[in-house]
């Protein structure tokens, strides 16, 4: 009982006062017929209102007024007009027809008043048929206001029987269809008729100009009412091929809210009739060849999703981590990337991007839609063109090695419905060099890095030229570079005496004899050359104090090589002298058997040394 | 890249080695570079690679208890900045009485995350501060391996450096607090603690001054990042007054011990929570006493210079050895009983008395991780290293010097510690993998020279003939050869059989133990799917966004720092375990009847209640086998909740033949309510625990006070709303 008398009341409050004392004063344009269609299946009411105008006066006339009271402008989230020339099926409608908003001069203030500009002047006599389809948002309000887990959620619906025009109207009638064929109560005047899922008011003839009669409809809907608060869209565009998407979602569900404890053992048992007013999942209709989608909120991945989809479009069927009962809100993110080349086009030296404004879910309505669009950093004279009008701002965005900053588009638009999900365009200038511009900056950091540890590497940071340590370190490394040189000449000997070797072997082979002495003679000159070069560095090596250990092997090695390098001469002479006097190969053989094996053992021991210096 | 410089030098060399073939011989050296360069840098990026399977696993997030809370303070030093953070009070924990966040922790892993996180910030990196902060762990278990290098080279040579590096890249007890996301103190405390005793063990070696300095700044680096400095502070006088005993004391210890106390104990002072315990707290008067004794025996070695007699000085030995003792032990008596020093804490106590906190501080027992260790874990976290941990102190002992009896007197007591606390596993890792390298190191290096001496002779008795004394030595080496180089072979082969063996443990370990987040638990479904039980971030983002900004939230302390973190909710009670008279009336609140719990929550404001319930999915660590742990601290504190209420015949359970007063206990209430009608298991009764594996003895709960608010998907947490009072008319 309580509760209708509260309805009673609350619809008394809206209700509208009557027109009537403002007379036509505008053009004498007349509706011959009018049918309204008011689809009530989803949490956007969407009115369809055909129009066959006539023009009975005498003026040319170019310009149809459509009026919206007040509170219904608020909601007023899409409003289009379209002309349809010819009769039945043969009909083209034409694109849509510019409006804007108006302000007449002696009309009432409570109405916001639209202007459809035609693009035709419409003459004396002549008719049109306009369709004028409007969504509003918010306009189903839930009533109870709050329910239980096990209640059924119901919503109001409130409209003239009558439409609102300026203009006289003919004929006229209204149809509501429900998302259920089940009604609570609905206004009934004369001419309703109720069957099945639809409620039908008219039709009503004749009626003048600001006609109005409130009705309201109070039916069952347990459709989502997924309300997105905000919702933010940043489009990325990356010229190595993807386009990155990302959006971030404020969810409530704005039904009826709900009240009193949350069963979870009921809600799992018989999840339709305790929970109908919840919804449990979204489902996002991404671009076909949408890749890496992700899924998450600020604590992190959210497991549940599902993701198919065919070659033209990709469903991504989200859940939320909990059901969305009445009033429940959360928040998560979505992204994913699609190819660029898709989406980028080039015209007239420019590049443009061509992608969907509004949001990939059907069942979404948005309160607050901000599209940023996050051009390359370089990008200039940028350029917007969006199909409805909606609040343009410019911002910079730094990403990954950015030094000016990503220049960003971001248009806003409150109260966005899934008409609002058109093509939009950005144009812009993009050098291609700019491109590289990042792996450059890449390269040249690791390049100064490598250079910055060789010049480390090499550069003496010693503060205190003067103390011993570094001292010590100075003569380290003199005794070192010594040890290296000596080593060197050592190996270079070495190479020579390998030289005097190869020329017996010679000898053998062509018994040139003389120019085995000349060999002999030049390597001998060599090596008294190396001895000399040897004896500064030794001579330093035994003055140096850090060299005591090491000074003693190079001393070894110095008077091994000497030995060694006596007994190849003692070798090389009685071979050749052997040849000369013409002895028997096996007679040579013999004589210098007993210096082979000593030289054999020599080289040994003097590469055994020279192992060692090498480890100091 | 350090390896790639090698490379680029190595290629502009090769014209001059062309050139004469013989130079090529000075390579060698540089080959050796560049190989153990490039093994440092392969150890390296395996140290952090092999963390990262917590990421492919599950996802990038951070982990378990305490890492949220070092993430929630992490987030706001990079928000706020550093003085905001320095001084902030906390509201949202310990309601009513909030926390000065400041001054009650370590804040050198909040800092170091933040740091990291500007930096790359300022090179241009778009990181997100969530990302840092996971791997901030794997990162700093890198860095360890390079020190642990540098310490093994120290120790040993540059082999067993090596070979500590690899090991303690992939030993499980240290890669149980280091896997991406585990933020926790501990990350890039191992770090610290390694850095400094690497530092201060270089000091003593050298006596150098700015070694002992950077271990001052190393010392200072673990104060700010974790409580377990207090090892360090105790072990370092220890090791000093080791050496002092054994005869060892030099100048360099002299130098290297005083700048490190005295710097050190300064710097530690800048930290807001250590504050004045170097001097104030017993825990650090071993080190100051050493200090002193320090002194005393500098000055009694300069007298014992000046007076050549020996009578003379025995007879000043005795007095100045009674005087400075009776001294110190008055200081000590008079500062203990003014209060001036404080005395040991009971974490302190039951680290050398393992049955301490059992009988006397519950909410330290309660804790796993403070239970003493099972020999099967130090088996799961140890492997091999258990078994080579004795063989490297053999070879320590056979190669005493300042540096082995360190990392000797490392080893021993970090394993006692070990035994005490699992998780002080962590603390011993780093010893046992040095000890373990250099038994591995020096096992192979012998066997591999064994191996390599029986080629060269061989070749070289060949070349040389069999006339010298040498070779006939050499000669009768031969005669053992074969079966001794055989037997070196087999030896290399076990030796690596069994270090691929811990590497394939290691492998294993992380991927199947340690990587779990346990925010997300995972089981096998019956067709062998993966199934994902996200419960608790259901329930905690269910709180962030359904209930009022201000909600005050009661759950046992274990959840806390998940629900101010994750939830953005104030709590009562949370991890910080520093009022424990708070804890306890939140524990007497579970376990009072509705009522009685009623008044205390209506006392603590609380808006909601949050328990875990594993019943119906079998999750055995719920609160319903917590609890007795919360009678037990509340009732240390408060006597009307008396255990053996809860208990039948000693025995706890929750089936019909438990207590009454079990039966009707808000924790009970709160787990099982409605639980009664829900069949968990085919075949079984409604209401049967899969947890626990019985029927539950109350069906038929009603609640007065309390409904139920939320129930996540799995029923593991369940969130219950206190109602208003009602009208009194």
């Amino acid at each position: 009982m309580t509760t209708t008398t509260t309805f009673r009341l609350y619809l008394l409050f809206s209700f509208f006062v009557l027109f009537a004392q403002w007379s036509p004063v505008l053009s004498d344009l007349l509706i011959s017929k009018l049918d309204r269609k008011v689809d009530l299946t989803s949490q956007v009411v969407r009115i369809t209102a055909t129009l066959k105008l006539e023009n009975p006066g005498n003026d040319q006339i170019s310009e149809v007024l459509l009026p919206f009271p007040d509170h219904q402008a608020k909601d007023l989230a899409f409003l289009v007009a379209t002309t349809s020339e010819g009769k039945g099926k043969t009909k083209t409608s034409s694109s849509s027809l510019p409006i804007k908003v108006v302000n007449p001069e002696g009309l009432p203030p409570s109405l916001t008043w639209y202007s459809v500009t035609l693009l035709k002047e419409l003459g004396k006599g002549q008719s049109l048929t306009l369709e004028v389809r409007t969504a509003f948002t918010h306009a189903l309000r839930p009533f109870p206001e709050k329910i239980t887990q096990a209640d059924i959620q119901l919503l109001v619906f409130q409209e003239s029987a009558y439409y609102l025009s300026p203009y006289a109207v003919n004929v006229q009638s209204l149809s509501v269809k429900l998302p259920e064929p089940k009604v609570e109560s609905y206004t009934k005047l004369e001419n309703t008729k109720f069957s099945g899922s639809e409620i039908k008011y008219g039709p009503y003839e004749n009626l003048p100009p600001f006609s109005y009669s409130p009705i309201a409809v109070h039916f069952v809907s347990n459709k989502p009412f997924a309300v997105a608060q905000e919702l933010v869209r940043e489009i990325e565009i990356s010229h190595w091929g993807n386009v990155q998407i990302t959006e971030h979602y404020n969810l409530v569900n704005a039904g009826a809210t709900s009240i009193g404890e949350f069963s979870r053992l009921e809600y799992q048992a018989r999840p339709h009739l305790r929970g109908a007013s919840s919804f449990r999942h979204l489902v996002a209709k991404l671009p076909p060849r949408a890749h890496s989608i992700y899924y998450r909120d600020e604590i992190g991945n959210i497991s549940t999703s599902n993701i198919w989809g065919d070659s033209s479009k990709t469903l991504l069927e989200i859940e939320p981590r909990y059901p969305m009962f009445g009033g429940w809100r959360t928040s998560f993110t979505i992204g994913y990337g699609l190819p660029l080349k898709d989406y980028l086009f080039r015209a007239e030296g420019k590049r443009f991007l061509n992608i969907s404004f509004g949001c990939p879910m059907d069942e979404v309505v948005v309160d607050n839609l901000v599209v940023k669009v996050i051009l390359p950093e370089g990008s200039k004279d940028i350029s917007v063109s969006v199909p409805f009008s909606v609040k343009e701002s410019r911002e910079t965005k730094f990403s990954h090695l950015d030094m000016i900053g990503r220049p960003v588009v971001a248009l806003e638009k409150t109260n966005a419905v899934p008409e609002h999900n058109q093509y939009f365009q950005v144009y812009y200038r993009f050098s291609n060099l700019s491109l590289l511009r990042e792996p450059m900056m890449l390269i040249s950091g690791f390049f100064f890095l490598f250079v910055a540890c060789i010049v480390y590497m090499h550069a003496d940071l010693t503060i205190s030229k003067s103390s011993p340590s570094y001292l010590a370190k100075l003569q380290w490394d003199e005794v070192q570079s010594a040890l290296q040189q000596i080593q060197s000449i050592m190996n270079h000997c070495l190479g020579i005496h390998d030289k005097l070797e190869a020329s017996l072997r010679d000898l053998s082979r062509t018994g040139d004899v003389q120019a085995c002495k000349a060999a002999r003679k030049s390597a001998d000159n060599m090596l008294k050359e190396l001895s000399k070069d040897m004896k500064p560095l030794l001579s330093f090596l035994q003055s140096s104090p850090l060299a005591v250990s090491s000074y003693s092997k190079v001393e070894e090695l110095v008077a091994k090589e000497k030995e060694l390098q006596e007994k190849l001469i003692v070798k090389h002479t009685t071979v050749t002298d052997s040849y000369e006097k013409k002895s028997g190969g096996r007679d040579i053989e013999n004589r210098i058997a007993p210096i082979q094996q000593k030289i054999t053992a020599l080289r040994q021991e003097v590469d055994d040394l020279l192992e060692v210096i090498d480890e100091i | 890249m350090v390896a790639k410089m090698e490379k680029a030098t190595d290629l502009l060399s090769s014209p001059q080695s062309l050139f004469s073939l013989k130079s090529l011989k000075l390579k060698t050296k540089q080959q050796e570079l560049l190989i153990r360069i490039s093994i440092l840098c392969l150890v390296y990026i395996l140290a952090f690679i092999t963390r990262l399977f917590s990421v492919l696993r599950y996802e990038s997030m951070i982990h378990e208890f305490d890492p949220y809370f070092n993430y929630r303070t992490t987030l706001y030093l990079t928000q706020k900045g550093f003085y905001e953070f320095w001084n902030w009070f906390d509201s949202e924990s310990w309601y009513p009485l909030g926390r000065i966040i400041g001054g009650t922790l370590y804040p050198g892993l909040m800092v170091t995350a933040a740091f990291i996180y500007w930096v790359l910030r300022f090179l241009r990196f778009a990181v997100h501060i969530r990302e840092v902060c996971v791997l901030t762990a794997p990162f700093f278990a890198s860095n360890t391996t390079l020190v642990a290098y540098f310490f093994g080279k120290e120790l040993w040579d540059s082999g067993a450096g090596l070979v500590a590096a690899a090991l303690i890249a992939i030993c499980p007890g240290y890669i149980s607090r280091s896997v991406a996301g585990s933020y926790d103190n501990e990350a890039v405390a191992i770090f610290a603690l390694l850095l400094t005793f690497y530092l201060f063990v270089k000091a003593v070696k050298g006596g150098s001054l700015a070694w002992s300095l950077a271990s001052a700044f190393g010392y200072f680096y673990m104060v700010s990042a974790w409580g377990g400095y207090i090892f360090i502070i105790n072990l370092i006088p220890l090791y000093v007054l080791v050496l002092l005993v054994t005869g060892r004391y030099s100048m360099r210890l002299y130098v290297a011990y005083n700048c490190m106390y005295i710097l050190g104990m300064l710097l530690a002072m800048q930290i807001r929570f250590v504050g004045f315990q170097h001097v104030q707290s017993g825990e650090h008067m071993a080190a100051m006493g050493v200090f002193f004794l320090m002194q005393v025996f500098y000055f009694l070695d300069w007298v014992k210079h000046l007076l050549n007699d020996q009578k003379l000085f025995q007879a000043f030995l005795r007095i100045t050895l009674t005087c400075a003792i009776s001294v110190g032990a008055i200081a000590l008596g008079v500062g203990t009983a003014s209060g001036y020093i404080s005395p040991w804490t009971g974490r302190f106590y039951s680290l050398l008395d393992p049955t301490y906190a059992k009988d006397h501080i519950p909410i330290i027992a309660s804790v796993s991780e403070h239970q003493p260790t099972a020999w099967s874990s130090f088996m799961f976290d140890f492997h091999i290293l258990l078994i080579l941990f004795p063989a490297g102190l053999y070879f320590c002992f056979k190669r005493l010097s300042d540096a082995t009896i360190f990392i000797v007197m490392y080893g021993l007591t970090s394993m006692y510690f070990a035994g005490v606390m699992v998780r002080l596993i962590l603390v011993a890792t780093p010893a046992v993998c040095l000890i373990s390298a250099i038994a591995v190191s020096a096992t192979i290096k012998n066997l591999s020279q064994l191996v390599r001496t029986k080629t060269k002779p061989t070749q070289g008795g060949s070349g040389k003939g069999t006339t010298s004394a040498k070779t006939s030595s050499k000669g009768a080496l031969d005669q053992s050869l074969p079966y001794q180089k055989n037997g070196a072979i087999a030896l290399l082969v076990g030796a690596f059989y069994l270090l691929t063996r811990y590497a394939i443990h290691c492998t294993w370990v992380t991927s199947e133990a340690y990587s779990s987040p346990s925010i997300v638990l995972a089981a096998r479904g019956a067709h062998g799917n993966r199934v994902i039980f996200d419960d608790y971030r259901e329930a905690y983002f269910w709180l962030r966004q359904n209930t009022p900004s201000d909600a005050k939230v009661m759950s046992w302390w274990d959840y806390g720092y998940q629900i101010t973190a994750m939830g953005n909710r104030t709590v009562i009670v949370d991890n910080n375990t520093w009022n424990n008279t708070h804890i306890a009336t939140v524990g007497r609140a579970m376990s009072s009847y509705e009522d009685e719990a009623y008044e205390i929550m209506r006392s603590l404001d609380v808006d909601y209640v949050l328990v875990v319930f594993g019943g119906v999915t079998g999750y055995s660590s719920d609160d319903i086998n917590k609890f007795l742990w919360m009678v037990r601290i509340g009732g240390g504190v408060f006597p009307v909740i008396k255990e053996p209420d809860y208990l039948v015949n000693g025995e706890y359970r929750v089936d019909k033949g438990a207590a009454p007063k079990m039966l009707n206990c808000l924790m009970y209430k709160l787990s099982y309510y409605r639980f009664g009608e829900l069949t968990t298991e085919y075949g079984k009764p409604p209401g049967y625990d899969r947890a626990r594996g019985v029927e539950i003895g109350n069906k038929d709960i009603k609640l007065e006070y309390l409904e139920e608010a939320y129930t996540t998907s799995n029923w593991i947490v369940r969130i219950y709303k206190v109602k208003p009072p009602k009208n009194r008319w």
